[in-house]
């Protein structure tokens, strides 16, 4: 591994825990509400965030671009809040990671949440818990496995987007290059060897991530010597 | 007193009801499934939105007219579904901490520890909800309800999900539940067994609507209404041990106003509750017949010598519900409409009952 290659790793790896860590506070209410609500809207809402898992990553970065771009209207207005341009820079990639990866962690909490019985909740309200006392204290803890697997796919998903990074990124050492966009790089550039070295890496960690899941959310085992 | 007058749409019927119960002992809401009793129990907690008022005592817990709404957790009541509902990630002890500490410590007038002995828990603290039985859920769910220390139990079919001898396990906690704590319960089940056990007032309910509220005893005695209907029909006397029989293992109960006029005796297995102890009895219509003298040689010891106060078609052709009057008590009868007749029985005329079975309950 060359300093390069650690360079590209570790801004992987800050790409995708931050962008977990954005998506678990920001999809977790978005998967409650989701999950609980009886409203008109919720398929509307249910589709835009299901919408990176069909449309072509290069689709969802074009728009992204043009949105952030300098003509766009997100772009006018990061630069009037004086805060630049997103493209091409590490800030720009955690909002397109943002947006790609929310299937992966709102979609596993909502089933998490919509497991919960209703009853259950209604038996904590009738103990006097109110509804964010109700949400902390049961549906949350309920809703663990869906937690660890959303933490879990949104990273590893996060580390696997190519389409999204190439146009919202490009390829800047330090900045916006990831290990994705390297491998690319070094394939193109025929060099074989470097490519391994990274995408092999990727495959180990690939399983690794999944095996851990796995074993993780094992259903809890039933205590032994039940009564009777 | 606890007030409620609700009307809520639902598919099929509206929920229309104004009810009165008194703030001691066990109201039941007795129906047919879909009649609404559930529906009622949901919106005296808050978890259903009906239309109208519900005050418990001076606290007003709904009151359209004022606009308000006081949520589910701001009321002190307690709250039992048949599937108990158990926190799974919580250990028994911690469910049954879980509404405890959510009180105020001065509110606090049930202890952890009362509760784990009045249902039989202390051997279950540390498990899990998913190790426990049916019946064990139950009584957790139950003590969990208690630990708030609520001045109103809601139960909603409590019973409905145990087989028979899970029912058999935990009805006795329920019985002494109202008796021990003084809390009013309001119990919802369609089991005319368990509600004439364990009722003091019953509020009959069929489509959204009352079809008649009032002591237990009383609406038992009237021959027009459901609860006339069916196997479970017959009369709930409050009774008294007064003297046990220890050689044939039988008990002889004093029905009636204690000590008082018009009281009269039936004889029932022993189940050796002490003299003095006040029990409650069941005759169920089925186990009553009627002659015009008293019979000699007849197996049935329990002969009681009465009036008849009213006759009613029951609901096969063929039958008639006949309720004699027994020193103050009425004891209801279910006979043949030939025999009936073949008696000349009407209003006024002197019968003897025989009633081949008496149900005590404690």
């Amino acid at each position: 591994m060359t300093a390069a290659d650690w360079t590209t790793v570790r801004l992987t790896a800050e790409l995708a825990a931050l962008t977990t860590v954005l998506l678990l506070l920001a999809g977790t209410p978005v998967a409650w509400w989701l999950a609980r609500t009886r409203s008109v809207v919720k398929p509307v809402v249910a589709a835009l965030v299901a919408m990176p898992l069909v449309l072509p990553p290069t689709v969802l970065g074009f728009y992204l671009l043009l949105l952030m771009g300098p003509q766009g209207p997100v772009g006018q207005l990061t630069q009037a809040l004086g805060l630049g341009r997103l493209p091409f820079t590490f800030a720009g990639l955690v909002v397109a990671s943002v947006l790609y990866s929310m299937p992966f962690v709102v979609q596993p909490l909502q089933q998490a949440f919509e497991a919960i019985p209703e009853r259950t909740l209604e038996a904590a309200a009738t103990l006097r818990a109110s509804p964010w006392d109700r949400f902390f204290s049961i549906a949350l803890p309920l809703a663990r496995p869906g937690l660890v697997t959303a933490s879990v796919l949104g990273f590893a998903h996060t580390v696997g987007e190519f389409g999204v990074v190439l146009m919202m990124g490009g390829n800047i050492p330090g900045q916006t290059r990831v290990l994705s966009v390297a491998v690319y790089g070094h394939v193109e550039a025929l060099e074989f060897d470097d490519a391994h070295r990274l995408a092999a890496g990727m495959v180990a960690f690939a399983m690794l991530v999944l095996v851990t899941l796995y074993v993780v959310n094992r259903p809890a085992r039933r205590e032994a010597g039940r009564p009777r | 007193m606890i007030a409620a007058t609700l009307r809520l749409p639902r598919h099929g019927f509206t929920l229309d009801v104004d009810l009165a119960l008194p703030a001691q002992g066990v109201s039941a809401l007795f129906g047919p499934s879909g009649c609404g009793k559930t529906t009622v129990l949901r919106a005296l907690a808050g978890l259903e939105r009906a239309a109208g008022r519900v005050a418990l005592g001076s606290e007003v817990w709904q009151d359209d007219a004022q606009g308000l709404f006081v949520p589910t957790h701001q009321r002190a009541l307690g709250y039992v579904i048949q599937e108990s509902a158990l926190f799974p990630h919580l250990s028994v002890a911690q469910n049954l901490d879980y509404g405890r500490r959510r009180i105020p410590p001065a509110q606090r007038r049930i202890a952890v520890d009362q509760v784990v002995e009045l249902l039989g828990l202390g051997a279950l603290m540390a498990r899990r909800p998913d190790t426990l039985s049916g019946g064990e859920r139950q009584r957790v769910a139950i003590a969990r309800a208690l630990a708030t220390s609520p001045r109103l139990l809601l139960m909603d079919e409590p019973l409905a999900a145990l087989d028979a001898a899970r029912k058999a396990e935990v009805l006795p906690y329920l019985d002494r539940l109202h008796r021990e704590l003084a809390l009013p319960v309001v119990y919802v089940s369609h089991a005319l067994e368990e509600v004439a056990r364990l009722a003091h007032h019953l509020v009959l309910m069929d489509a959204g609507r009352v079809v008649a509220a009032g002591p237990m005893a009383d609406l038992m005695a009237r021959l027009d209404l459901p609860t006339a209907r069916g196997e479970g029909a017959g009369v709930v006397l409050d009774a008294v041990v007064a003297e046990r029989d220890t050689a044939w293992q039988l008990a002889r109960l004093q029905v009636g106003p204690a000590g008082g006029a018009g009281d009269f005796s039936v004889w029932a297995r022993d189940q050796g509750l002490p003299v003095g102890h006040a029990v409650r009895v069941r005759l169920l219509a089925r186990d009553v017949s009627l002659a015009r003298g008293p019979l000699a040689g007849s197996s049935i010891g329990n002969q009681l010598q009465g009036v008849v106060e009213a006759i009613a078609d029951d609901e096969h052709p063929s039958l008639a519900l006949v309720r004699v009057r027994v020193g103050a008590s009425p004891v209801v009868a279910r006979l043949t409409r030939r025999s009936a007749h073949a008696l000349g029985l009407q209003p006024g005329v002197p019968v003897w009952a025989q009633v081949k079975t008496v149900a005590l309950m404690e």
